[in-house]
């Protein structure tokens, strides 16, 4: 299909909206009606079409607005960019990957023609049409990292392994769940997973780094993971915490439907060849709680599972003040029926709300 | 599935260099690219001797950079259980063979502010990749290669005659020695050992370099054990309910998977640690071979790597 | 004086140990204040004939005893800032085997330790012991700003005047712990101050 490309903000008026193609793709990330840490990992080798797991990298029709919104965060503050000194081969390996993948598939929207070094990318929703050569920094605008980064959604964390261990060395980061890219570059997988609670004691984070240093070329990895944003508000960055905080207490009874989001990140994993570096992408995707209920299973599934999270975790995930209105609004979508199994919405086969009078 | 992905190649070129290793060249059989490769990459290679599937991994020595072909070298090694003599012996130019995807795990630390190489014998050849890969990138190298003799060093004349200055050349049946102590001894702050040769060579640089008081992280080594034959054991597996024999010249790990039992692997030479198992149950002796457990693992009779390691005894029960 | 025993925290919260001598063909051993004891605990007659021995005291006053030590070089600076070009020249000059020692306030080990690392020496392979001062050296996660020796919780920023709460998410590339602000979500409810270790 073609994309209709939406143009709305993700910051002062939050023109942000969900098509109904595009609440109808939403990953929504609960396979049951209760969420504990778990290395929830598969293989990401495609999925249903149209799903937001069918290509190596998802573009859909937030594409033009979050670059937009990208570029924003970065004229602001260019410490979001960064790049140790020995990740510049990485920075060439990811650029490699995403425009081989994105000119495969989509050749309608992104064109890659290959001539020994000299390479030639067109992206024309954005309208670039670049020669340069490859593995030659001075031929590009940006570093590698930066220049395709610029024009790929989700934030992109470029891990070195060594020690048995993965690194935080290089990254692009303006779609984040509230760390700074700035603060924790440099870091090993156990460091920058620091501030997370109780996973540590669980060992998910021994588990999850085994899995991840095995990773091989051909073999790419893939997970989801979750938050909540108040406002469709991309750029929750530490860095930017004092002004984006005070959202968090404007929410009502009236308006958390349209202002509250569940915030999901498709996060992938590719082995990178030239390097031996691992690429993680985190692909943010944002819907609000109104459009959400519009699928039945969702509703009852998300009230249960924020009723029943432990409170450190709502702690993290910064809600915790808002948990009893949350609650509220999306009692109101829970009839104590039975839901399927998995993730899908299932809006041909799931029960709609049935909720008498009095409950 | 076990391993990393496949890729169907033929053989191109076969090229002996010396009395023992031999040069195989591998193209894509269906015409497209390979896919690149950071140097001191490894590829396993199927080999379907008779009954037995032998999987043996070698170090990638072509450029990284060119997708057209992967080439390899093979020390033909006349009292190991086959695989390189059926390597050496059975493929032929124009034969169809399967191969993995690239495995590193013997990357170079790009970090390094210079790179030192220490290669034994057949050891040379991830550095060839990796010489190709900082040429390419700028990168500071030193190699310093110790061979048997001027007949068997392969691939001395291309390295001396391209890097007259970064490649020295030891050769045994002369006298000549790798002067380690004083190497080590004045190399700037930053600097990165590489160590591939015989397990002698690898432990007299780990210790010696640990000595000179070197970071263990500035120390990087790769040996590739071949499973060595031995005395026929029987094995439990608790998880497939399944009792197994392991013959004479295959390994614990080639006798699960003929068994049909899916074991994890990658390197299958006691290095990369994906096929570690637990033991359940035993009576008898350990013969551990891998570079993988620490000393404390081996002496505690509660792990071992099947792609490497036996037992001689009565019963082993594993958590497979 | 007696060591002080940090509680307990998160991984990216660095861990100190007690200084031992290593084997190396020389040893560089930096110091402030009352980290000078670690040094004269450790130091071995075999060991000073390499060593160079940089020493800030801060008002201690330990300088005549670690010169006492005979050391190969030492150096005292009236500053870390004072010292930092000294530190880098001798590290630029130094050959693989170097042993790194740290010792004293937090703030002078992680900036020390960022030099030695800089300079190509793996972070796990610099010994650090910690004396005297429990102060902080902490990041402005808002404005970057550094601010020195923080001794409470929440601290006012230096730089940009936010209220900030101390957390225990250090960055050895900043040689920082993080400073986030503490009344974001309520502007101007900013709890009284207390020792961070209160």
């Amino acid at each position: 299909m073609t994309i209709q490309f939406n143009d709305e903000t993700f910051r002062d008026d939050y023109s942000f909206h969900n098509s109904a193609w595009a609440i109808r793709r939403f990953p929504f990330p609960f396979h049951e009606d209760s969420y504990m840490y778990s290395v929830n990992m598969e293989q990401h080798r495609g999925g249903p079409a149209g799903s937001i797991f069918e290509k190596r990298f998802d573009v859909d029709e937030h594409y033009l607005s979050e670059m937009r919104d990208r570029a924003m965060v970065l004229a602001d503050d260019p410490l979001r960019c960064q790049s140790l000194p020995h990740m510049t081969l990485a920075g060439w390996d990811l650029l490699e990957l995403i425009m081989v993948s994105k000119s495969e598939d989509y050749p309608e929207l992104f064109e890659l023609h290959r001539n020994g070094n000299t390479w030639r990318w067109v992206n024309k929703p954005m309208g670039i049409d670049d020669t340069f050569t490859f593995l030659d920094e001075a031929t590009l605008p940006y570093g590698p990292l930066e220049y395709i980064t610029r024009q790929a959604q989700g934030d992109f964390c470029v891990l070195d392994q060594r020690d048995d261990n993965l690194w935080m060395d290089a990254g692009i980061v303006t779609t984040q769940a509230d760390w700074s890219l700035d603060f924790d570059i440099g870091m090993n997988f156990f460091e920058w997973h620091a501030p997370v609670p109780l996973a540590h004691e669980k060992g998910v984070f021994v588990r999850a780094l085994k899995f991840l240093l095995n990773i091989q070329q051909g073999s790419p990895a893939r997970r989801l993971n979750w938050t909540m944003t108040v406002n469709p508000l991309l750029d929750t960055s530490p860095e930017n915490y004092h002004k984006w905080g005070i959202q968090k207490t404007t929410l009502t009874p009236e308006n958390i439907g349209q202002k509250q989001h569940l915030r999901v990140e498709l996060q992938t994993f590719f082995r990178l060849p030239r390097s031996n570096a691992l690429v993680f992408p985190i692909r943010a995707y944002l819907c609000s709680f109104q459009d959400l209920m519009t699928m039945p299973k969702w509703g009852r599934r998300l009230h249960r599972v924020i009723r029943d999270l432990p409170e450190e975790l709502a702690t993290y995930k910064g809600f915790i003040d808002n948990r009893t209105m949350m609650l509220d609004y999306l009692s109101k979508f829970d009839d104590g029926l039975p839901t399927s199994d998995g993730i899908w919405p299932e809006f041909e086969t799931e029960p709609s709300l049935n909720l008498s009078e009095d409950s | 599935m076990s391993g990393a992905q496949k890729i169907a190649v033929t053989v191109t070129e076969i090229v002996p260099l010396n009395e023992l290793v031999t040069r195989f060249k591998f193209k894509p059989t269906d015409g497209s690219l390979l896919p690149t490769f950071s140097g001191g990459a490894h590829t396993v290679v199927e080999m379907k001797d008779g009954a037995i599937t032998r999987l043996n991994p070698y170090s990638l020595m072509s450029d990284p950079m060119d997708q057209t072909a992967y080439t390899i070298s093979v020390r033909r090694d006349d009292v190991g259980r086959g695989g390189s003599l059926f390597l050496h012996r059975n493929v032929k130019v124009g034969d169809q063979m399967t191969i993995s995807y690239p495995v590193n795990l013997f990357s170079l630390d790009l970090r390094a502010k210079k790179h030192l190489f220490l290669a034994g014998g057949i050891g040379i050849t991830p550095f060839i990749a990796q010489i190709k890969q900082l040429e390419r990138t700028n990168g500071r190298w030193e190699l310093h290669y110790a061979t048997r003799s001027v007949a068997l060093g392969s691939y001395v004349d291309e390295l001396t005659t391209k890097h007259p200055n970064e490649a020295h050349i030891y050769y045994d049946d002369q006298e000549q020695r790798i002067d380690l102590k004083n190497l080590l001894d004045g190399q700037p702050l930053g600097t990165h050992v590489y160590v591939c040769g015989p397990k002698g060579m690898i432990d007299w640089v780990r210790k010696t370099a640990a000595d000179e008081g070197w970071p263990r992280e500035s120390i990087h080594y790769e040996e590739f054990l071949a499973p060595k034959s031995g005395k026929p054991f029987e094995v439990k597996l608790a998880i497939s309910n399944k009792v197994i024999q392991v013959g004479e010249d295959e390994s614990l790990l080639e006798a699960m998977e003929r068994e049909g039992v899916d074991a994890p692997y990658l390197c299958r030479g006691g290095a990369c640690g994906q096929c570690e198992t637990d033991v359940i149950d035993y009576r008898g002796n350990f013969i551990h071979r891998d570079h993988w457990l620490e000393d404390a693992d081996h002496k505690s009779g509660k792990k071992i790597m099947p792609c490497v390691s036996r037992f001689e005894g009565k019963t082993l029960v594993l958590d497979r | 004086m007696s060591k002080f025993e940090f509680p307990p925290s998160i991984r990216s919260r660095p861990i100190y140990r007690t200084l031992e001598p290593r084997k190396g063909p020389a040893h560089l051993l930096i110091a402030d204040a009352a980290g000078a004891e670690a040094m004269l605990d450790m130091a071995t007659t075999e060991m000073m004939q390499t060593a160079h021995i940089i020493y800030i005291p801060k008002g201690a006053d330990f300088g005549g005893k670690l010169r006492a030590l005979n050391p190969a070089k030492y150096y005292e600076g009236p500053s870390y800032a004072a010292s930092v070009s000294r530190i880098r020249k001798v590290l630029a000059d130094a050959k693989m085997g170097l042993q790194v020692y740290l010792a004293g306030t937090e703030g002078l080990m992680g900036q020390a330790q960022l030099e030695a690392t800089n300079a190509g020496i793996p972070h796990t392979a610099i010994q650090c012991e910690h004396r005297g001062s429990v102060a902080r050296r902490m990041q402005c996660v808002h404005c970057k700003g550094i601010t020195e020796d923080v001794e409470v919780d929440p601290f006012i920023c230096s730089h940009c005047g936010l209220n900030l709460f101390v957390r225990d998410h250090y960055s050895r590339r900043i040689a920082a712990y993080q400073g986030v602000c503490i009344d974001a979500e309520d502007p101007g409810n900013v709890p009284p101050s207390k020792g961070i270790y209160e």
